[in-house]
Parts: C-alpha cells; structure tokens; sequence
C-alpha cells in the first residue's frame, strides 16, 4: 500500500464515519424529541386530571393503564363503569400492566435505568407498594384472583442472540396470606390425557383464578400446540382440559371461559380470534369481534367481555357481548390493561 | 510468556522464518476483519437486545408469534453458507462475498423499520441471517489465508474476542439509545445501520485479499463434484468434518443448561437474563489465550478439551447444588462454558483451515462448520425429545454419556499419527 493511498483511505474513512455519527445523533435527536412530545397534552384527546385512587370506594369504576399523551401518560387511571368516556383520574403509578380485585392490584411496571428492567408490585387498596419481586422478562398478563388473595403475573424471557435468540414465558403466582411466591409454573406437574408430560420447552402464560383461591386456569404452550390447563395450587399441578386456548378468562360465574383462539395457520399476521368456551358441554362460541385480539379479556359481567385493540396511542378498550350476538363497541380509548373494582 | 518461549523453541527447532517480526503480529487485515467483526455484532446485538420490547410494547405483538417462525430459515441459511463460499472460492473473491453479506445484513436493519407485521419481521431476520450465513466462512478463509499456518490459532483468537465484545457492547449501545428516548425502537435501528455500513466501510478499506490467493489472471474455476472430491481426499479433512458432526450432534447448546440450572436448582429469576452474559465474558477472555495455546500444543488436543470442559459442565449441573453453593456453580459454569467456546469455535476453523488447499478454504471451512451446525440442531432435537420422555436430569445423563462416547470415539481418530506434542506440524 502507498503511502498516498493510505491517506486517500483514511480520509474516506474518516469522512464517511463523521456522516454515520451525524445520521446516528440525528435519529437519537428526533427519537428524544418525540418523547417530549408525548409528554405534552394534546387537544382532541380524552381528560385526564390528576388526583387520588382507591381500589374500592363505594362505587363500580374501571381502572386501566391511561395511554392519553401527557404527563399522566402510563399512570393508572379510573372511570365510572356508567360513564367510560368521562373525565379520568389518574393516579401517580405506572404500570405497564395490571389488574386488580377486592383491593388488590398488581402492577408490572420497568425499573429506571440504563438497562432495561421489570418488577412485579403488588399494591394495597390505596396502590401502595406492599411486596416488589423482580421479573425476568418484559411484562404481558397480569390477574389478581377475585378474593384479592392470589395474584399471577407472566413475562416474556427473552435470551440474547448469543444464547439462541428464542423467546419464552415465565408465569408465577404469589398468595398474599401465606406469602408464598410461586416462582415458575413451570415446577408443577402437568397432566395431558391423564399422562404425566415433560417438555424442554413448556411455556405457560394467562392465568385467571376460580373464586376459591385453590383453582386456576392458564395456557400451557408446548410442541407448537396450546392447551387451556386447570391448575391446583395446593396439589402443583396443571392438567389439560381443552386445546387451542389462549390467555383464557373465567367468567365470573366460574362456568365458560373467554380465550384467545388461533384461527389460521401458524405465523399470518393475525391469527386470533376472541371465542367463549362453556366449561361443561365443551362447546365453543365465536363472538362478533372479527379483528385479532391479542389479550386476555376482562368479564364486565356474566354478559359481555372488555379487550384491548391496537389504537392510535398503543391501544383503545372495545367491549363485545358473550354470547356471540351483538357488535363490539369501543369503550374506552388510549387505555390497556383494564380492571372492575368498586361493589 | 509465550512470545519468548516460541522464539526460542523456534530458534532451537532451527525454524527459518522470512518476516520473523511481522508474523508475530497478527495480520492487519485479522484485526480489520475482527474490528469488522466488532461493529457488525454491536449492530447486530442491538436490534436482537430490543426486538422482545419492540415486538411486546411497540407492536404489541406476542413474541411467541415470531418465536414460531424462528427456526425456519436455519436450515435455509447453512444452504447460503455453504453456496455463498463455494461462490467465493470460485471467483476467487473472498472479500466481495463476505462484504456482500455484511451490507445485506445492514440494508435489513432499514427494512425494520418499513415492517410491522410478523410474517415480514420474520422475512428481514431471515435476510438478515442470510447475510450472516454469506459471510462467515469466507471471512474465516481470508482470516486463515491472511495467517501463518502455525499462528492460525492465535489470529482466530484475536478476531474472536473481537466479535465477542461487540457482541457484549450491542445491547448496551441500544440502551444507550433508549435512555433519552423511550421507546424509540427506531432510532434504534437507525443507529444500528449506521454500525452495520461502518463495518462495511472498514472491510472495504482495510481488508486485503490476501496475496497468496489473489485472483489470478485466468483462475481455475473447479466444478463443484470435482471441488467436493478434492475435499474428501484431503488429508485430515474428512475425519475433521466427521468430528465435528459427531462432537456436536452430542452439544447440546446452553440455553439448555440454563434452563437446567434454572429448573433443576431453582435459581432466582433474576440471574437469568445475566446467564448468557456471563458465558459470553468468559469467551471474550478466554478465545486469545486458548487460541494461543492451541497453537502451541495442538487444535486437535484444545477442542477436544473444550468438550472435556462441556461434559464438566454437564457433570456440574447434574451435582446436587445446595442454594449456598449456587453461586459458585454458576461461575464454574461461566467458565467452564467460556472454555467450551474458546476452545471449539476459533479453534476449529484453526485446525481445518491449515488443512485445506487455499483454492477450497472458504468451501472447506463452510462444510465443517455447516457439519457442526447440523451436529448441534439434531442434539437440539434429540435433547428435546429426551427432556420430554425422560426429565431434565435424566436428558442431561444421557447427554453426558453420549458426549463422553463420542469424546471417546473422536480421540483417537484425531489424535492419530500426530508428530509430537509440541512441534509446530501439530494442526
């Protein structure tokens, strides 16, 4: 190489890097600008006013992660279940997701710093902190159990690319009385046809808990299939009672299941569609909602069912009867996560 | 230590070496490669470290959607591998193959930001690891060409570390990013493509076709049955590949052992995203002195002792660990981990490479890595298979004895008729 040639190189390459740093710091600009710009309020949107929330007080409301641009943007907010379009209070608690019941929630929300991290909270009446737990993983599902005492959380493991790059859930389930976390799902002992079953690569999210505190469901994922399992917290195990459910919710009268089902062959773009599965006969009901859902829905009551779509500020709040009549309706916009509480 | 040492067992051997201060360094164009190498995983890593956050929270899609999809494309990229070298070995254009896949992996990180549904996400990973499947074995032969034949080791050691590192550094850029601006998964990408076209742009201007293999003026262009039947009469060649099925078809790979360590021994949730991290370290500090050492007393010995380290591995999982001995287990295990991959990776494009007539090499490194890989998918397979029939203690059991049986079946095979411990023929 001559010498002139060497410096020909390095001015090219010096020229072109001071390009590509400048593109860089350009689109981390823009990037930060934009968050800003989500801190603002902006007109057109629904009203938020900050002020307090209680898990419970006296009347029914919804409660839900508000998406609404500003600086309530994250926090939990509530509504009057009569009036879901009206003014929200928001209270100054982030989560990513949520739920609660009988003054229980449950918030998993991402820790500050650098690298990302995740922290499931269980919070009192008032959404006060009572235990923190960290998470493996970004957050997805999250239930209380109707009593208040149970609560499960599920989140996404994620390895990097230099571990084989696959994505896998990690459920766990903390009882409030006895203190006692259970950490994986994936401990317990599962029954499919009456056979014990193993499997490197069982995966379980979604649970939703029967009234007694004993019994829940969940979805157990294994060999590209998914099963709706009944778990026994008290004996650890899951058994198998149905196929192609997921993130099921049991209704509140403990007999039919709202559930996700994959309707198209692995990987279209939008492969599930809401059903409801009647727990005695088997029997499964499609409901009016044509779009995909991608969420565990929330009973509103015996009758109709509340879920998230996406939105033009992450997702809006759509509500659908149960027993496949009807038309769905949008509820509540800018909103995820929802949750009843009040009598 | 060894720098000295060398010189005087080369001096007493009576070695006579035409640049004895130039080939003590690595080759400028190892260290471009590496420095290539580097930037590319950092680009790479990046988009890998945030996709679960940009699937989940941007999207709001479920990873297991692509998770499904993953795993498809693999058997499709060992084909470009394996078609991508013979192309280079042909044409003679080592350099041009490999810097295409690099730039193709980098146009994919702009084409994140066009697709939002799975099919198409999944479609720009599969280009994107079409790239990767293009570059790597012609990028080992102009690393191997580039090199000595006794200091093969040493230079795959030095590149190793340095696309490990990069790989270390990527998620820890994309944070960077996401610090000032949450949830820009697009400035991500963007500043990820800027990382992928700088690692282009110091291939295309520091990495030489090495002298020795530059394209001659009519270069033999060797049809592919005549280029497969040179390779099979290549001394050392055919049992190498062998081998390296054999020895990875009884790998199972460690996202395995995490989960066994997870599972069997109940380890606090929070260390498990830290697990491959450590493993990684633990590679970056080993690779150079393992690949030095692998010069020094033989590739054949040193990858044969990194899978004397993984059945160590296994053989520490399967001990009954109590929760005060769970940390130390875990850094055993980092390093026992770390020595696999120090020992087998570098080390055995280290021990073919010399073996390979340099109009084949990039050919002949692609066939035994794509050997390894096929090894490492049907251990994968098997593994699953056995964890579902038997439980994860008993798998590992079976893993343990089947690696140990095809340790045994290998060490004589490899090991024959080497000249001596020491002496620079060792390969």
């Amino acid at each position: 190489m001559t010498p002139p040639l060497v410096r020909h190189r390095l001015v090219v390459l010096l020229a072109a890097t001071a390009l590509l740093v400048a593109g860089a710091a350009l689109a981390v600009h823009r990037a930060a600008g934009r968050a800003a710009e989500r801190d603002r309020t902006h007109a057109g949107q629904p009203a938020v006013t900050k002020g307090e929330v209680r898990l419970g007080d006296g009347r029914r409301r919804l409660i839900f992660r508000n998406l609404v641009w500003g600086p309530q943007r994250d926090h939990l907010a509530t509504v009057p279940l009569a009036a879901p379009g009206a003014r929200r209070t928001a209270a100054p608690r982030d989560c990513l997701r949520f739920h609660a019941a009988a003054g229980t929630g449950i918030c998993l929300r991402a820790t500050g710093g650098v690298v990302p991290g995740h922290e499931a909270v269980v919070l009192d009446s008032r959404l006060r902190p009572v235990r923190r737990f960290p998470v493996p993983g970004i957050p997805t599902r999250a239930r209380v159990s109707p009593s208040g005492r149970l609560v499960a959380w599920t989140v996404f493991v994620s390895g990097d690319s230099y571990a084989g790059g696959a994505f896998s859930t990690r459920t766990a389930i903390y009882d409030t009385r006895t203190r006692t976390l259970h950490d994986s799902l994936e401990d317990f002992t599962v029954l499919i046809d009456g056979h014990r079953h193993q499997a490197v690569d069982h995966n379980f999210w979604g649970v939703t808990f029967a009234a007694d505190d004993t019994t829940f469901y969940a979805t157990l994922g294994t060999q590209g299939r998914t099963y709706l399992v009944r778990g026994n917290l008290v004996r650890r195990t899951l058994t198998a009672v149905h196929e192609n459910v997921e993130c099921p919710s049991l209704s509140p009268d403990g007999t039919r299941i709202a559930f996700k089902k994959r309707i198209r062959p692995k990987g279209a773009d939008a492969p599930w569609r809401l059903y409801v599965l009647d727990l005695r006969s088997g029997r499964e009901t499609r409901l009016a909602e044509r779009a995909s859902v991608d969420d565990q829905a929330l009973w509103l009551d015996g009758g109709s069912l509340l879920y998230a779509l996406p939105g033009d500020f992450g997702a809006d709040l759509w509500e659908v009867p149960a027993n496949g009549r009807g038309h769905p309706r949008k509820v509540v916009a800018s909103a995820v996560s929802p949750a009843v509480i009040g009598p | 230590m060894y720098l000295s040492s060398s010189r005087a067992a080369d001096a007493s051997a009576g070695v006579v070496r035409d640049r004895p201060g130039i080939r003590r360094a690595v080759a400028g164009t190892v260290v471009a490669l590496g420095l290539v190498s580097m930037v590319t995983d950092v680009s790479s890593e990046m988009v890998t470290a945030v996709l679960p956050l940009y699937l989940v929270a941007g999207l709001g899609m479920t990873p297991l959607a692509y998770g499904l999809l993953d795993g498809v494309y693999q058997g499709v990229t060992a084909l470009v591998r394996l078609a991508g070298s013979y192309a280079a070995d042909r044409t003679h254009r080592r350099k041009l193959v490999a810097g295409s896949g690099y730039a193709l992996s980098a146009v994919c990180k702009l084409g994140l930001l066009a697709v939002t549904t799975p099919w198409a996400i999944g479609a720009v990973l599969a280009a994107d690891r079409t790239g990767k499947g293009l570059r790597s074995a012609p990028r080992d032969a102009l690393i191997s060409l580039s090199t000595a034949p006794e200091d093969q080791g040493r230079a795959f050691g030095v590149h190793r570390t340095l696309d490990t590192a990069g790989a270390l550094l990527g998620p820890l850029a994309a944070f960077a990013v996401l610090w000032p601006a949450r949830d820009a998964y697009d400035a991500v990408f963007q500043v990820s493509f800027c990382c992928a076209v700088f690692g282009v742009l110091l291939l295309a201007l520091y990495v030489r076709e090495p002298r020795a293999a530059q394209r001659p003026a009519h270069p033999p262009r060797p049809g592919l049955v005549r280029a497969l039947r040179t390779l099979a009469g290549t001394p050392g060649v055919p049992r190498l590949s062998l081998a390296a099925v054999l020895l990875g078809a009884a790998t199972i790979s460690d996202a395995f052992l995490y989960l066994v360590l997870q599972q069997r021994h109940h380890l606090d949730a929070r260390w498990f995203p830290l697990l491959p991290v450590g493993t990684a370290a633990a590679f970056l500090l080993l690779a150079l002195p393992v690949g030095r050492l692998a010069d020094r007393v033989g590739r054949l010995r040193v990858f044969l002792a990194g899978h004397g380290a993984l059945l160590a591995a296994y053989f520490l999982l399967l001990l009954p660990l109590g929760s005060d001995t769970q940390l130390p287990a875990i850094a055993a295990l980092f390093v026992l981990l770390g020595i696999f991959y120090a020992a087998t990776d570098g080390v055995l494009m280290a021990a073919a490479a010399p073996l390979l007539p340099p109009a084949l090499r990039a050919s002949g490194l692609a066939l035994v890595q794509t050997g390894q890989a096929v090894g490492r998918f049907a251990a994968a397979v098997l593994f699953g298979a056995a964890w579902t029939a038997l439980g994860p203690a008993t798998a590992l059991a079976a893993a343990a004895a089947v690696l140990a049986a095809a340790l045994a079946l290998c060490l004589p095979v490899l090991l024959r008729d080497r000249p001596s411990a020491t002496g620079k023929a060792v390969v």
